[in-house]
């Protein structure tokens, strides 16, 4: 099975989504990140027992956050999948660009020189 | 502890809209606790803040500190060094934390970035309630441990007013009539008599009527402990 996925999502890998902190997610829109989501275990199913479900909650934190600045809380996600599913995966990655894409580029931009 | 609830995104925005290099001073006293001020609140409000900015097209350098407490001097004098390098802070200390800052600091301008609620503790995560007036002429023991100053909306020290139904304060419905829970208690207890005993007026001068209070001790002065 040689999926391919858009070549725009970037992985960073994590021992479990749990270990996802709220600023994390932030520090990515921060710099600039037109979007990010955390790809956690099913619901239910985590090895940890509820990381995914605290990962979820930080997300939905975000996007309070977000939404409080004026920004597209949508551009935050949170999906559940199991490590078997790598179809799903692809089409995840799918769907967050096609969503991010719908939204257009980040409205966070640094107005100094790098 | 003392609880607080922090300001809003865009009142804090307001607050330094015109500065392009401030700080945000933590404290890791009780905000830490109440998970308003500490380590991890300072770093969300600080990236926040950068994405507000930025998203304005109005970038903003910010940097953080968080002190050991700000309601100590000594603790205080740990951003003696920065604090100039800044056009403002913003504290996120109780309403002590900007005061002894500005007390040391006079050149620099600090913003409270959080609301100081009152003098509580979590009841669930997530949960904080009042319990104490800091009214200064305690008498819990005299109400079964339950203190009606700061738990009754009308401070009410011989029993409950008219406005308590079925358990709950008129003033609110979320608010338990604690005086209907002081006699419970003193009932299962039964000691409901403790309550018959008429209390004395109360010595309101030991509160804020009585102006800003102070704390003295001697032997700390003097260097005997």
């Amino acid at each position: 099975m040689r999926l391919s996925y858009p070549a725009e999502v970037k992985i960073i890998q994590v021992p479990c989504t749990g270990r996802v902190d709220i600023l994390h997610l932030l520090n990515s829109i921060e710099d600039g990140a037109d979007g990010v989501y955390v790809a956690g275990c099913l619901e239910g199913e985590c090895h940890y027992r509820d990381g995914n479900l605290k990962a979820r909650r930080k997300v939905n934190y975000v996007k309070k956050t977000l939404e409080e600045l004026g920004i597209e809380p949508e551009r935050v996600q949170m999906y559940n999948l199991s490590s078997a599913q790598g179809a799903r995966f692809a089409e995840i990655a799918n769907e967050m660009v096609g969503i991010i894409r719908e939204l257009g580029p980040t409205p966070v931009k640094s107005n100094t020189a790098a | 502890m003392i609880v607080a609830d922090r300001k809003s995104l865009d009142e804090i925005l307001a607050m330094v809209e015109n500065n392009k290099k401030i700080l945000i001073a933590g404290c890791k006293g009780c905000v830490t606790v109440c998970n308003v001020g500490g380590l991890k609140e300072v770093e969300i409000l600080a990236s926040s803040m950068k994405i507000a900015r930025k998203k304005a097209g109005n970038d903003i350098e910010i940097d953080i500190e968080v002190l050991e407490r700000q309601c100590d001097r000594e603790y205080v004098e740990g951003i003696a060094d920065v604090v100039d390098d800044y056009e403002a802070v913003i504290s996120l200390a109780c309403g002590v934390g900007p005061q002894f800052l500005s007390e040391r600091y006079k050149d620099q301008i600090f913003y409270p970035g959080v609301n100081t609620t009152f003098f509580g503790g979590a009841t669930e995560h997530g949960v904080w309630e009042e319990r104490c007036a800091g009214c200064g002429t305690c008498g819990i023991h005299l109400f079964g441990g339950l203190c009606p100053i700061a738990r009754c909306a009308k401070s009410l020290l011989h029993g409950p007013c008219g406005g308590s139904s079925n358990g709950v304060c008129e003033v609110n419905k979320d608010t338990e009539c604690i005086w209907d829970t002081i006699v419970r208690k003193k009932m299962e207890a039964g000691q409901l008599e403790d309550l018959c005993s008429v209390k004395g007026l109360k010595d309101w001068q030991t509160a804020r009527d009585g102006g800003p209070r102070r704390s003295i001790r001697e032997e700390l002065i003097q260097g005997n402990i």
